[in-house]
């Protein structure tokens, strides 16, 4: 197995309104989602996906219908709101401006910056 | 979904939780038992990825943001099974919040009636007053000055930035329709009602064309004259009412509730048509003035404004005006003197609402100790202090608010005859209401008083030491809880002993104030106002006589001793205050010394039982053309002379309102002929801090002429009787009728009335002070009872090993005593400190108020000790009698 790394703080949310900006998709999905996308290298937490879902849902970034899934169970699909799709899109270019900053000095060579 | 709709679909969000958590599990289970794993593996791991279902829904519910409101409802829910629980001591604590908030209700809604809430016209803010003010003017004496009637219409003319109407305080007698009626009469000027944004009931206002001399005579009804005289009907307007011999068209009726200067007026005239002299002449100042801010115009405009015509005005007409200004202040109620008793009585109701706190606070204290054990069991079981703190703060707040609705239902009842209950009559009474403004006042103080009785319960909720709490069970009592208690208990007696030693102060004060000589003999004494027919007084040749006619009747009605004219008797009804000089040279107004003058006829002093000291009193030789003489009194007379002899010594009397010089010239000297005993003229309690109580007292007969109508206005009779006075009101009234039927008696009354009503607002504070401080002995002793059961009951097995020891009955009943011993002394100590704070704020707002003196602490103090320690007997009692085999099995 692998080593897993920690999510760092507040990045949950993020990963999880883009994974719901890709279609209706129930909880379990998502989980799974993030799993595989991240091939294993990210521990995502089962038990604080769905307090965190039910949180942006209550800020109106999510909102859920209950549908038939594939194999004809009830489940509840969250989708992205107006207000989710822009959060995500604020959130989403200010961790490219964060990750760029930080790969920039992890890149510097001793002294290299004046 | 809104935050409620969340809360009211409580069940349907919990079912959807619990069917989303459940098909995530199915979902991750069948997907690890098609990757190979058995069932019960699989359901483990599933299980274990998530987490437990419990603490996840957990979490969710804390995300959802309705989390605080779902406790709330959950915590009331709680409190409200906890009171019903404890049924006993939850109707205790709910009927001395009752009672505390109930009381705190009616004393506020009076409060804001009277006292806080604006004027009862549309947008109040605007109304303003002018007053007129000289520099030589002794305002402190005399009051504000009015505004000479052709001032007031320069003003009015010239003003850009105030909307202005004159009013006139008069009287007249009204002979038709119906019997001869004397009534307050009112003169306006014809924007009034539309300076106050007032509608009439019915009709409509004056015209300005009406407000002129020679305009038609018309008249304006008042609504509760309208009501007596027409039965309310609207046929009333356009009908004719006969004034002062002048025929008026009824053209309005005004509104039912309106008061002008918090009276209701019989009738309105208008100002403009009134042609009397003193209307015409700069130098009288009779006008009051009523006036509304433009729009746009600020008070400070209306100020300069008004002070910069005053200036041309001066300019103008220097002999009368000269030094004269205008001053604009806001339009205030008249509440006359009740502020000052209304604070006190505010005063003292909050101590007994502090002292129903106190109380509350000890019961919830001692069912929260009782209660460390629960409170631990959930602190163990995870719930935070901050929780368990808020959930102490709902069941009291829960409390309080019950309380404080009860409260409300007692003050509803208990509101009108406490108004009633006001000695003579409470000003703006018909604005005294519980509407929201009190509604709110009562929800704050309850919430408040909720924080406060349930704060020390509440912090001390378990959050430390909790192991300790759980092993020692319900059955010790820290030294913190037993320290509170003893602090409730010491906060009560003190409280209490400020309110009995008030009520003791009040009582003693009254005790003495009745038993002072009032310097007249106050029984079988009517006295009666009188109008003389106003055909009578429309022709000074006739007044004399008229008068004569009086006398000689009424003296001839069996019963009667004496009889006097007078214009203004003792006992604070009416008062006329002059300045005076003891030579020829008179210095500026505001430099005289004053005095009371009262005119009288020669039998003033027989029909008051007034001693003569020296000289003598008038006889039928004091007329006009005469010598103008004058009789002092005591006081006056050391004030003048100091210790000379003042018989045959002169006075001069200068000034508008003096019968001794005519017009702007010199006054005439008068002599003084005699000294007579000095009348606590300002009532039996007010005397002696009266800023004016020297007495001077001339002949109705020396009145100049021109100034005979006038006085002829003011004048009562006085009789002395040898049966019940009042018994002879109807045979007199029949007496003095006139020739025209039209002369009338009017506000009659007994000297002994008049006089018993000058103590009547210390009688009343006593009356209420002993009912608070009765309420609060009551409470107290409930109070030391309560703490005392409950701390002895916890002490049971501690009594029981010292029995079994050897210690007897007696000492039992020591130690408990011992404990409340304690407490009260220490809480008596507080409480006289308190008492004398109290009693030195009573004497300034308490006329007559004696000093703080031993006596009254000398009566309450073994009251209240003999209360306490009775009410600490019954606990101590039943301890002395705990048996220990029982007491240490009990352990």
């Amino acid at each position: 197995m692998t080593e897993k790394s920690d999510l760092p703080q507040g990045t949950l949310d993020l990963l999880i309104l883009k994974v719901v900006a890709l279609g209706p998709v129930h909880g379990y999905a998502i989980a799974q989602r993030l799993q595989q996308v991240s091939r294993d290298v990210v521990q995502v937490p089962q038990g604080s996906l769905y307090p965190a879902l039910h949180r942006l849902e209550n800020r109106g970034l999510l909102t859920a219908d209950w549908k038939d899934t594939d194999t004809g169970r009830e489940a509840k699909f969250y989708r992205l709101t107006r207000k989710g799709r822009a959060q995500l899109e604020t959130e989403a270019a200010s961790w490219e401006r964060l990750t760029a900053a930080v790969g920039l000095i992890l890149k510097m060579s001793d002294g290299g910056v004046q | 979904m809104s935050w409620w709709q969340r809360l009211w679909r409580r069940r349907q969000m919990e079912e959807h939780l619990e069917k989303e958590l459940r098909f995530h599990l199915d979902q991750h289970v069948s997907e690890l038992i098609a990757q190979g794993h058995n069932p019960e593996e699989a359901r483990r791991q599933a299980t274990l990825a998530l987490g437990g279902p419990e603490q996840v829904k957990e979490y969710c519910r804390d995300s959802r943001g309705t989390r605080w409101l779902e406790d709330f409802s959950q915590d009331i829910r709680f409190a409200l099974r906890m009171l019903r629980k404890n049924p006993g001591s939850a109707a205790v604590a709910l009927l001395t919040l009752a009672l505390g908030t109930g009381a705190t209700t009616v004393m506020f809604t009076v409060v804001d009636g009277v006292l806080l809430k604006p004027l009862p016209y549309p947008e109040a803010h605007e109304l303003v007053t002018v007053r007129g003010h000289t520099e030589t003017w002794n305002t402190k004496i005399f009051g504000e000055q009015n505004v000479a009637y052709p001032d007031f219409l320069d003003c009015k003319r010239d003003s850009r930035s105030l909307e202005m109407a004159g009013t006139l305080y008069d009287g007249g007698t009204v002979s038709e329709p119906g019997p001869p009626e004397y009534v307050d009469l009112r003169e306006i000027s014809s924007g009034l009602f539309s300076v106050l944004r007032v509608n009439l009931a019915h009709g409509r206002a004056f015209l300005p064309e009406e407000d002129l001399p020679g305009g038609a005579p018309a008249m304006i009804l008042g609504y509760s004259f309208w009501q007596r005289h027409f039965g309310g009907r609207p046929e009333a307007l356009g009908m004719s009412v006969v004034l002062d011999q002048k025929r008026y068209t009824v053209i309005g009726i005004a509104p039912a509730d309106f008061r002008l200067y918090g009276n209701e007026p019989d009738v309105y005239t208008p100002i403009g048509q009134d042609t009397a002299a003193y209307l015409q002449n700069r130098s009288a100042h009779p006008t009051g003035v009523v006036a509304r801010l433009r729009p746009g115009a600020t008070l400070a405009n209306a100020q300069s404004e008004l002070a910069l015509i005053g200036r041309h005005l001066s300019e103008e007409y220097a002999d009368t005006n000269g030094g004269r200004t205008f001053a604009v202040e806001p339009l205030r109620p008249e509440i006359g003197d009740v502020r000052s008793t209304l604070w006190l009585l505010m005063g003292a109701v909050s101590l007994v609402l502090l002292i129903a706190c106190v109380n509350v606070a000890s019961l919830l204290l001692a069912r929260a100790v009782s209660r460390d054990r629960e409170l631990s069991m959930r602190a163990a079981l995870g719930a935070s202090r901050s929780r368990l703190v808020r959930q102490c703060l709902t069941e009291s707040a829960v409390l309080a608010l019950s309380g404080g609705a009860l409260g409300i239902l007692l003050a509803n009842i208990g509101i009108r005859p406490f108004v009633a209950l006001w000695p003579g009559s409470l000003p703006r009474a018909q604005e005294v209401h519980l509407d929201w403004r009190v509604m709110l006042f009562t929800i704050s103080v309850s919430l408040l008083s909720g924080l406060l009785f349930g704060l020390a319960p509440a912090l001390r909720s378990p959050a430390h030491g909790l192991e300790q709490a759980l092993r020692a069970g319900a059955r010790t009592v820290s030294g913190t809880a037993r320290r509170l208690h003893s602090a409730f208990v010491i906060s009560e007696i003190a409280l209490a002993v400020v309110l009995l030693v008030a009520a003791g102060m009040l009582g003693r004060t009254l005790l003495l104030l009745s038993s002072l000589d009032p310097g007249v003999n106050v029984s079988n004494v009517l006295v009666t106002r009188m109008a003389l027919s106003p055909a009578t007084l429309a022709d000074p040749g006739r007044i004399r006589p008229a008068w004569q006619d009086v006398l000689t009747r009424a003296s001839r009605l069996p019963g009667v001793q004496s009889v006097a004219i007078v214009d203004t008797f003792p006992m604070r009804e009416g008062n006329n205050q002059i300045g005076y000089s003891i030579s020829a040279d008179i210095p500026p107004e505001n430099q005289q010394p004053t005095t009371l003058a009262t005119s009288v006829t020669p039998d003033y002093l027989k029909v008051m039982g007034i001693p003569l000291h020296r000289g003598r009193f008038f006889d039928d030789q004091d007329r006009i053309g005469n010598q103008l003489v004058v009789v002092i009194d005591d006081v006056l007379a050391k004030q003048a002379f100091g210790t000379q002899d003042p018989i045959g010594k002169h006075l001069w009397i200068p000034g508008m309102a003096s019968p001794f010089s005519s017009g702007g010239n010199a006054p005439d000297a008068v002599l003084v002929v005699g000294v007579v005993g000095h009348v606590r003229h300002w009532g039996l309690a007010a005397d002696d801090q009266a800023q004016v109580r020297a007495q001077l007292y001339y002949n109705f007969a020396q009145v100049p002429d021109p100034l005979l109508p006038r006085w002829s206005q003011l004048m009562s009779v006085a009789v002395r009787t040898n049966v019940a006075p009042l018994s002879l009101v109807e045979s007199l009234r029949q007496q003095v009728r006139g020739a025209a039927g039209d002369q009338v008696l009017y506000e009659v009354r007994t000297l002994d009335q008049l006089a018993s009503g000058t103590l009547a607002r210390q009688r009343f504070l006593l009356l209420l002070f002993g009912i608070f401080a009765g309420l609060a002995l009551l409470l107290a002793c409930i109070g030391i009872y309560g703490v005392l059961a409950y701390l002895t009951g916890q002490r049971v097995p501690e009594i029981g090993v010292r029995m079994a020891l050897g210690a007897r009955p007696a000492d039992v009943m020591w130690l408990v005593l011992r404990q409340s011993l304690g407490m009260i002394f220490i809480g008596v100590g507080v409480g006289v400190l308190g008492a004398l704070a109290a009693g030195s704020l009573l004497r300034h707002s308490v006329e007559g108020m004696q000093p703080a003196d031993p006596s009254a602490f000398a009566i309450m103090i073994p009251v209240l000790i003999f209360a306490a320690l009775f009410a600490s007997f019954v606990p101590a009692r039943r301890a002395s009698r705990v048996d220990p085999m029982t007491a240490l099995r009990q352990e």
